[in-house]
């Protein structure tokens, strides 16, 4: 076999796929996405053709020439699409893509969304990746336009994500998981998975702490309830960790699982929140766990806020409507699944982790262990997609322990499979509204009921109730509100932070109600919504909290911009024929800038001795694109160009904290505290030029490269201190959080005989403040969109009688891939905010959340009915038409 | 994936090298189910590439699809020009003019098609198989091998439900022979999914002879491909009729589309293919 030209050793193992062979052999561009031939992370050419080396039996490539991505010749003109398109976020699946994309035949090419039919990305809605492929250049075409610092790394095979490194005497993980819902572990006998040659050791409740954990993670662990143990002796949903055995390879990890033998005694279980509060039911965390609202009611978090008096409110209403919507299971399906090595280095224990969180981990696993914190490292390469699935500790608790106990380095990493059965979900809700509004088209009352279906553990459900419950009391102007809600421990698979964060869901109901009041009323629901949404100055409900101000305010100018583009037409034409009816609808939302729990972030910067600088953040990246707004922070502070600037990242070992990245706090405060340390160097450059040229510090402005001294240039590299005194270090935090928003419209239309939809037009406009990378942004908001189209269109875990995920794979899951994703017109607001780095405001999660609302009142308007549970695919909706 | 209980892979060059068949064998064809899903009861891989049996035979008999024929190579076979050395159709051939669509009903890209088989496709039997509906509905014969020796069967009865067929432990299919008789027909396709270019959840070929005869299969939409003929072509009422007079448990159910949109869609979609056959 010759890889990218190179005669390679050819021993594979009889059952082995090539990508394995492939990355044994150190070709890290070939990606594991699914193992299953779903996703096309792992293609590579074989004699010219795109294959998916997942697929493909390794012993077959004898003889054979093998290119992956590290092969194509200097830069193919596919790679220079992708680094000219910015045609990726976190990159995981960008080798598969040029590959497949670089061997398309001209036919094929007149076909992209069939021919890439093979390939999905998670971060794009794949607008970027068509422009890539089509050679329309964005970076550098426009102010801001400036590419992602990994951009070569990526497109060029070379970008290290968690399990690209080589570790010599690595040994494997694998667990053996519940295959009950709900069951007492009665004994498990480790004698036969011992003695599989090649097991080192087997992991069970008996030899772990009893100590209870959250495996959410939050700058204040009080925020999450402990109620998860590293293995526990209750099984509370399939899926969970029995057992861990570690061994010299994959393999034979997996045949130590199967010959372990567990006994159980199966108890009763609940899969239903309402049958879980009931009298009688089964009852999940008893005798364990801390900060669990009604553990006897199985209740884990409970919300319930009043302003005003509802009643009067709704007594005062002309026209009263009410809905009742059930949102179901997602997953948010980062393309790498989450994945830890931990090995010893010295007595530092060293854990690389695919996380969003590397100094929460650390924090967790120095209690969970007892090891101080300072003789943990924690440390990220580039993370392949996150969307909350990664604010939570899954592998990192029980690697480590492992590595801690046998001194050895230990790789866990997941397969798809467990990932959707076995790790976090968005939250199922039950949300019910009820509004009430005068004839005018002022708000009289709200009244939301929530139901949340938390899982088997509390991990994040609290906190996204709350959150469901936070901005959406405040997103219309109404003095009489209440909010009740519950999250409920079920035995099913956790639910976890998601992108949105629970808002999503509640404002999926909000909205529709919102657009049949105003159909009631016989007013336009945009004409509805522009006088009775929030503006500055209105009183904002967040949980009591009060550090929110309008940094700036752009909700208006969204909705404008939505509504006129949506009048603007450019739709895809209908579809011809009498089943065909066509609508339109928007929906808005609002979204706090950071999360309520407290926030921190630090960033370090040097002169180093070459004249660069080196910018230090903990923020790990995965595709946000929070690197490329680091750098172009720091280089506009610092009068400089991005290629001035070296960033290192998501290390406990380069700053001394940062909460994570997750609330979209990646530019607001992490970014932050960078525009705080590069306005300090400025003013320590300034002042040792000014000492070193003898002119006055006004006399001094910084170029690239230098410090212009009058007339004189002084190079960065000749002052003094360069390489060494010339850094400082800045903290930002939370406080005070602004307001971000976003408006989404379409127009689709249905087929009433099939159940079909067409998204003929989509808008969204966003108010992110200064935006700092229109190009980058826009990406993050196609990307939201895509993934919400997906949740409402096609996606929903499903569990089964036993309590089982039905469909723990991409075939059976659907993600959006091309043919898909519709375009989407990004509009954003101008506005300057007052809080954010260079008045930018967060642009990540937001675009998720008013797209789900905006489709169903498309939808409502289409066909006169409503729409309540997604997701709305054809046979659903068909069947709902012809009721 | 990787199939770490797999500890031998048997290459055999010839009929007479297929291995006595045992428990823990399994055929291997292109491979991309075999290696998308674990195979915890398999230890042997039984390759039939070695065999290096003919794609495609072109004859007066009609078209012979070797097991180990690409649904690639066979979706790309009609439209290749003459003279290239591959199998290029006669033009009568009517019917051919489903082959390709259909080979693009896999849910799988282009890259899983040029790796899995016609054989694979059709033995793995599941309900959304595009290659059963072709071969279901151009009257293809089957041509399997055993240690009992050679046997047909006809397409028609081929599978007996999802991921279910007829086929003995250690038989081997061989090929699917396509009449030339069915082939000079005109056929015309319908397929739905989901998602765009996704699994299908109805696949309906038509074909209409010229000597009257009309013939529907339907698959995807039931639990293993059915097939309605008439001697001429019936009126859209006795087609509707005769759909709806389909046991009710024949309708497939997954979760790529609820039995009672699948049956609806099954009576719309033959009747657009009534029509276009008229």
């Amino acid at each position: 076999m010759f890889v990218n030209g190179l005669d390679q050793p050819f021993t594979p193992a009889p059952g082995q796929c090539l990508r394995t062979l492939l990355r044994d052999l150190g070709w890290f561009g070939v990606k594991k996405g699914c193992d299953s031939g779903d996703c096309g992370a792992c293609t590579v050419l074989i004699d010219g053709a795109a294959v998916q080396s997942c697929l493909y039996p390794a012993w077959r490539a004898e003889g054979r020439q093998v290119t992956t991505i590290e092969g194509l010749d200097g830069v193919h003109p596919v790679q220079q699409g992708f680094l000219d398109a910015q045609g990726f976020q976190c990159g995981f699946c960008t080798p598969g893509m040029i590959l497949t994309a670089a061997a398309l035949t001209p036919a094929q090419r007149d076909e992209l969304p069939v021919a890439m039919k093979g390939n999905l990305c998670r971060c794009t809605g794949y607008r970027a990746v068509a422009d890539a492929v089509a050679g329309v250049c964005h970076v550098g075409a426009a102010p801001g336009h400036d590419p992602a610092p990994d951009a070569g790394a990526i497109v060029g095979g070379t970008a290290r994500y968690t399990l690209d490194i080589d570790m010599p005497g690595l040994l494997h993980m694998r667990l053996l998981r519940s295959p009950h819902a709900h069951a007492r572990v009665r004994s498990i006998e480790t004698a036969a998975a011992l003695a599989v040659p090649g097991v080192v050791a087997v992991y069970t409740h008996y030899d772990v702490p009893d100590r209870l954990y959250s495996t959410a993670r939050h700058e204040d662990f009080r925020a999450d309830p402990d109620d998860t143990r590293l293995l526990d002796d209750t099984m509370r949903h399939v899926g969970q960790r029995v057992a861990a055995v570690v061994a010299e390879s994959a393999a034979a990890a997996e045949a130590g699982c199967a010959a372990l033998e567990v006994g159980y005694d199966v108890l009763p279980a609940v899969f239903d929140p309402d049958a879980a509060m009931a009298p009688g039911a089964p009852v999940l965390h008893a005798k364990q766990g801390v900060r669990i609202a009604e553990p006897l009611r199985n209740i884990v978090g409970r919300v319930s806020r009043r302003t005003g008096d509802v009643e009067a409110g709704f007594a005062r209403a002309a026209v009263i409507r009410e809905i009742t919507c059930d949102l179901p299971r997602a997953q948010h399906t980062a393309l790498e699944t989450h994945a830890t090595i931990a090995w010893m280095d010295g007595d530092t224990l060293t854990v690389r982790s695919s996380t969003q969180v590397p100094f929460l981990v650390r924090t967790a696993l120095a209690d969970l262990l007892g090891v101080p914190a300072q003789q943990i490292r924690v440390l990220c390469g580039r993370v392949g997609g996150g969307f909350g699935g990664k604010q939570e500790m899954l592998t990192e608790d029980i690697c480590a322990w492992a590595t801690h106990r046998l001194g050895r380095p230990v790789q866990l990493e997941l397969t798809r499979a467990e990932v959707f059965a076995a790790t976090t979900t968005r939250h199922p809700m039950r949300v019910t509204v009820r509004a009430g509004a005068a004839a005018d088209g002022s708000l009289t009352a709200l009244s939301v009921d929530v139901t949340a279906n938390a899982g088997a553990y509390g991990n994040h459900s609290a906190t996204v109730l709350d959150h469901a419950c936070a901005e959406l009391m405040s997103l219309y102007r109404c003095h009489d509100t209440r909010v009740d809600g519950v999250a409920v421990y079920t035995n099913t698979v956790p639910s976890g932070a998601f992108r949105g964060y629970g808002l999503g869901q509640t404002l999926f109901a909000l909205e529709q109600v919102i657009d049949m009041l105003a159909h009631d009323l016989n007013i336009d629901p945009v004409a509805f919504r522009r006088r009775a949404m929030i503006r500055p100055g209105d009183p904002i409900s967040h949980g009591g909290l009060d550090d929110i101000e309008f940094g700036s305010y752009g909700l208006d100018q969204c909705l404008d911009l939505v509504a006129a583009g949506l009048a603007a037409g450019n739709d895809v034409p209908a579809p011809d024929g009498p089943d065909w009816c066509v609508g339109q609808g928007v929906a808005l939302s609002m979204l706090a800038t950071s999360p309520p729990f407290g926030h921190r972030a630090e960033s370090r910067l040097h002169v180093a001795a070459d004249g660069a600088f080196d910018l230090m953040v903990g923020t790990a990246e995965f595709g946000s694109g929070t690197s490329t707004v680091h750098v172009q922070v720091a280089a506009e502070m610092l009068g400089t160009t991005p290629q001035h600037i070296r960033l290192h990242r998501a290390d406990t070992a380069l700053v001394g904290y940062d909460t994570g990245a997750f609330g979209s706090t990646g530019t607001m405060i992490a970014a932050r505290a960078t525009e705080y340390a590069a306005g300090a160097m400025r003013s320590l450059i300034l002042n040792a030029a000014a000492a070193a040229s003898g002119c006055d510090v006004s006399a001094c402005r910084l170029t690239e490269g230098g410090v212009l001294c009058g007339n004189r240039l002084l190079l960065l590299r000749d002052l003094p201190g360069a390489g060494a005194g010339l850094a400082v270090l800045r903290k930002a935090d939370a406080s005070p959080r602004s307001l971000s928003f976003n408006v989404h419209g379409f127009r689709v239309a249905v087929n009433r005989g099939t159940g079909a939809i067409v998204i003929l037009r989509s808008v969204h406009a966003a108010d992110a403040g200064r935006v700092i990378n229109p190009m980058q942004c826009r990406g993050q908001i196609e990307g939201g969109v895509a993934q919400a189209l997906g949740a409402h269109l096609f996606e929903a875990l499903v569990i089964d009688a036993s309590g089982t995920v039905a469909n723990p794979e991409f075939r059976h899951y659907h993600i959006p891939t091309w043919a898909d994703v519709p375009r989407t017109d990004v509009f954003f607001a101008d506005t300057h905010d007052a809080f954010g780095p260079l008045g930018a405001k967060s642009m990540s999660e937001a675009p998720f959340n008013p797209v789900g609302a905006a489709l169903a009142n498309a939808l409502a308007d289409a066909t006169k009915m409503r729409f309540t549970a997604p997701p709305f695919t054809a046979d659903r909706v068909w069947a709902l038409l012809a009721a | 994936m990787d199939l770490p209980q797999i500890t031998a892979v048997m290459r055999p060059q010839s009929r007479a090298a297929l291995p006595v068949w045992q428990a823990g064998h399994a055929y291997l064809a292109g491979g991309t189910w075999m290696f998308s899903e674990p195979q915890p009861a398999t230890d042997t891989l039984v390759d039939l590439h070695a065999l290096d049996w003919p794609a495609l035979e072109v004859s007066e008999a009609g078209l012979r699809i070797g097991a180990t024929c690409t649904i690639g190579a066979l979706a790309a076979a009609p439209v290749i020009a003459p003279g290239t050395g591959t199998a290029h159709f006669p033009a009568h051939w009517l019917a051919a003019r489903v082959i390709a669509p259909c080979c693009q009903a896999l849910l799988g890209s282009f890259k899983i098609a040029a790796i899995a088989t016609v054989g694979g496709n059709v033995c793995l039997a599941l309900a959304a198989s595009p290659m059963l509906a072709l071969t279901v509905a151009l009257d293809g014969v089957a041509v399997t091998w055993s240690v009992a020796g050679e046997r047909t069967i006809p397409m028609v009865d081929f599978a007996i439900g999802p991921q279910q067929t007829v086929l003995g432990a250690g038989e081997v299919l061989r090929a699917i022979d396509l009449p030339s008789a069915a082939l000079c027909r005109r056929a015309a396709m319908r397929q739905v999914s989901l998602t765009q270019h996704g699994r299908s959840a109805a696949l309906l070929i038509a074909t209409r002879d010229p000597a009257g005869p009309f013939a529907l299969t339907i698959t995807a939409a039931t639990r293993y491909p059915l097939r309605l003929d008439w001697p001429a072509p019936p009126t859209e009422a006795a087609l509707d009729d005769a759909i709806a007079a389909l046991p009710p448990a024949v309708w497939y159910d997954d979760l790529h589309g609820q039995p009672a949109w699948r049956r609806h869609m099954t009576r719309r979609l033959a009747i657009e293919l009534l029509m276009e056959l008229a």
